[in-house]
């Protein structure tokens, strides 16, 4: 069987897996940033709750996780749709890593700013916001960047609760084809090219903070 | 200078878990007074400056600013006062650092305008138009837009008192502002901090290790030892005549000419 | 039922007490294939790592490329496709293996990256010096460019082990009976998968906590200064 005939179901699984990565991405980057920033710099309550948050899905396994959500919950609680279950499992999972990045960079903004700070009586949010967020989050963003290529990989793992994405599709065509060698070669390369696209555009992001960080300053 | 004190330290004891850096230690500032903290590194000179800037607690005793205790009466927690009345006290004192301590990502200008913007409430044209007055005055008009990175150690210094001079503090803290410094670099932040000692009447407390400096600007000078004042008065007394042999012996390392004069 | 064990749906808790011995086999299917996916992967990733470092152009590039190709696609297709494929290539693995072996495939790619940044972090001077000592290329890397690069490749090194043990359920597809593929048959033959999903969370939860404070323990008690090889 050709590559032409193979490739046309394949790239509509392709077209679910970029649907999965990006809501799921900019979820679990909601997710990072809240957990990262009350972990870092919250009250005790919030960073208690945060934590246990963090350790729990850094702790567990992904595919442990989805499953949890996908065969345990519906017996406890609300029957979700696959789709959903998915998005959610991946969101709370690279929320979880994207969160020690955030808190990382936060904690690593030296001493001496915060004391700069004080000595302007900035209060502890005008702080946060104005002197040591800026100059944490292009710190952050390589890493990020990392996590967002992690978590396209990790979609993988959704083919396993029937969700038709780019695997799923691969798996299909294997079993009506018996034919693995094509069908799997084409399927990393579909995955490879779009991680090289999600590295390109995680780049220009990068590259937005920090001139949009420059533009702040210039119009001071 | 007045005659009413507007830095009190009454019985102030401050330790690091063994390490007591302020054993009992007694202190006041008149309105106005230009005071100099010298002696030996790890006597607590900077400790003062640190606690009054509320960068560090106290263990015991009373510290007052302008009449406003660093402890409130039944208040817990490592500053013994509420963010709204450490907020008040702060609003009355500025810090230079060793360090500068500059915000790196934003301009010359936005460093200094940032704070009376956020915290004093002033509008955007106001605070440019007295940062530019107070970069005029430490001679960087012309530095605005630079970045911290794009500047020498001593611009950074004279950027960093211009940026505590827009909040408008009544009392200025400079935490040995040119020990960082190339040595050549020294003297332009001097005659900033020079110039500022004579035509204004703020209160400053300096920590220097610069003897001759600090007997130009000071009308007190303070030697401090193991966490104690040994010594103080008038810069011409202590320097030229140190009563101390503690003092005679620093001063003698720092100054060789005060020994055979 | 599966062969030999009995479970007790009584109650909840009798229910977790029961699977408990079935899911703790599961546990050392787990840590085999986590140790042997670790020697895989430091063995092929020490091989990539030094093909990169060729200084011959025409293998350090297509080298780059295949860590980056390893390194951007996902460990599940991978796997499946050294499932599926080496079969028809006469190779006939056990499941554990070729799950071994897709692991180690996966983590080679950050392996190399782990040996090269260990030994690029060593300073350029120490090169030199030993180059002024006229040691050869071969004793100057033994003796003080590898001892120098340890401390920092063991630490990398183990938290690519951490982040192993979470990827080994991904095995369990391809019949490999860990703790995952277990607690999933339980939850098929009872219904009842909320126990043996929860149990088998809290077991990784535990085992990454620990092996996660165990590389810290181990990171704090490497010497800065390098450990000198024999």
């Amino acid at each position: 069987m050709s590559g032409t005939l193979l490739l046309p179901p394949l790239l509509t699984g392709a077209q679910v897996t970029v649907e999965l990565t990006l809501t799921s991405t900019v979820l679990g980057a909601m997710l990072a940033f809240s957990a990262g920033m009350a972990r870092g710099a919250g009250p005790w309550p919030l960073r208690l709750f945060a934590a246990t948050y963090i350790e729990i899905f850094r702790g567990t396994s992904l595919l442990v996780q989805l499953f949890w959500l996908y065969y345990a919950l519906p017996l406890i609680g609300p029957r979700i749709d696959p789709f959903v279950t998915g998005i959610i499992a991946l969101s709370l999972n690279i929320g979880a890593y994207g969160a020690e990045v955030v808190r990382g960079a936060l904690l690593a903004v030296p001493r001496a700013q915060h004391e700069a700070a004080v000595a302007l009586n900035f209060t502890a949010r005008q702080t946060l916001w104005r002197i040591i967020l800026p100059q944490a989050l292009p710190e952050m963003m390589p890493p990020l960047g990392n996590l967002a290529v992690q978590n396209l990989k990790d979609t993988s793992l959704v083919s396993m609760i029937t969700i038709a994405d780019l695997t799923f599709r691969a798996q299909t065509l294997r079993n009506l084809t018996l034919n693995s060698i094509p069908v799997y070669s084409l399927t990393l390369l579909l995955y490879f090219a779009m991680a090289l696209v999600l590295m390109a555009g995680m780049r220009g992001l990068e590259r937005w903070v920090r001139i949009k960080g420059q533009g702040d300053m210039a119009r001071a | 200078m007045t005659d009413t004190p507007i830095i009190r330290f009454q019985n102030v004891s401050k330790r690091y878990g063994d390490l007591t850096v302020l054993d009992h230690f007694d202190f006041e500032v008149m309105s106005g007074e230009k005071v100099t903290l010298i002696g030996p590194s790890g006597s607590g000179k900077s400790t003062v400056l640190r606690i009054l800037m509320t960068l560090e607690p106290v263990q015991e005793g009373v510290v007052e600013l302008d009449g406003l205790s660093y402890r409130q009466p039944g208040r817990h927690g490592p500053f013994h006062a509420s963010a709204r009345h450490l907020h008040q006290i702060r609003s009355r004192v500025g810090m230079v650092f060793q360090n500068f301590n500059l915000f790196p990502h934003m301009s010359v200008l936005r460093n200094i305008t940032e704070a009376p913007v956020a915290v004093l409430g002033l509008s955007k044209a106001d605070a440019r138009a007295r940062a530019h007055e107070l970069l005029e005055m430490v001679g960087l008009a012309d530095k605005a837009q630079a970045f911290p990175a794009q500047l020498s150690g001593g611009q950074k210094q004279r950027v960093a008192i211009a940026r505590a001079l827009a909040m408008r503090p009544r009392v200025l803290l400079f935490d040995e502002p040119t020990s960082a410094l190339d040595p050549e670099l020294v003297g332009e932040v001097q005659e900033v901090i020079r110039r500022l000692a004579h035509e204004h009447d703020l209160t400053m407390l300096l920590v220097t290790h610069e003897m001759r400096f600090a007997r130009e600007i000071s009308d007190r000078v303070c030697f401090f030892d193991q966490g104690r004042i040994v010594e103080q008065g008038p810069p011409g007394e202590i320097m030229i005549n140190p009563a101390q042999p503690r003092t005679r012996a620093f001063l003698g390392a720092y100054l060789p000419e005060t020994s055979t004069g | 039922m599966m062969y030999g064990f009995h479970w007790d749906l009584s109650s909840p808790l009798a229910f977790a007490w029961s699977i408990l011995p079935i899911i703790l086999i599961g546990l050392t299917v787990t840590l085999e294939a986590t140790a042997l996916g670790f020697a895989f992967s430091l063995i092929i990733g020490l091989g990539l790592a030094l093909l990169r470092r060729a200084r011959a152009r025409w293998i350090a590039w297509p080298t780059a490329l295949v860590i980056e190709f390893i390194r951007d696609t996902p460990l599940l297709v991978q796997l499946f496709f050294l499932y599926y494929v080496l079969p028809q290539y006469g190779v006939l693995l056990p499941a554990f293996l070729t799950g071994a072996l897709a692991l180690g495939v996966q983590y080679s790619a950050y392996m190399s990256e782990v040996y090269r940044a260990g030994l690029d972090a060593v300073p350029r001077g120490q090169i030199e010096a030993a180059a002024a000592l006229n040691l050869s290329r071969a004793r100057a890397y033994r003796s003080i460019i590898i001892p120098q690069a340890i401390p920092r490749i063991i630490p990398a090194m183990g938290n690519y082990l951490v982040s192993m043990i979470k990827d080994t359920p991904i095995l369990s597809i391809v019949t490999v009976m860990e703790m995952l593929g277990l607690a999933r048959i339980i939850g098929d033959r009872t219904f009842r998968y909320l126990i043996p999903l929860t149990l088998v969370g809290a077991l990784f939860l535990i085992l990454s906590m620990s092996a996660a404070a165990a590389v810290r323990r181990l990171e704090r008690a490497l010497p800065k200064t390098g450990i000198p090889l024999r």
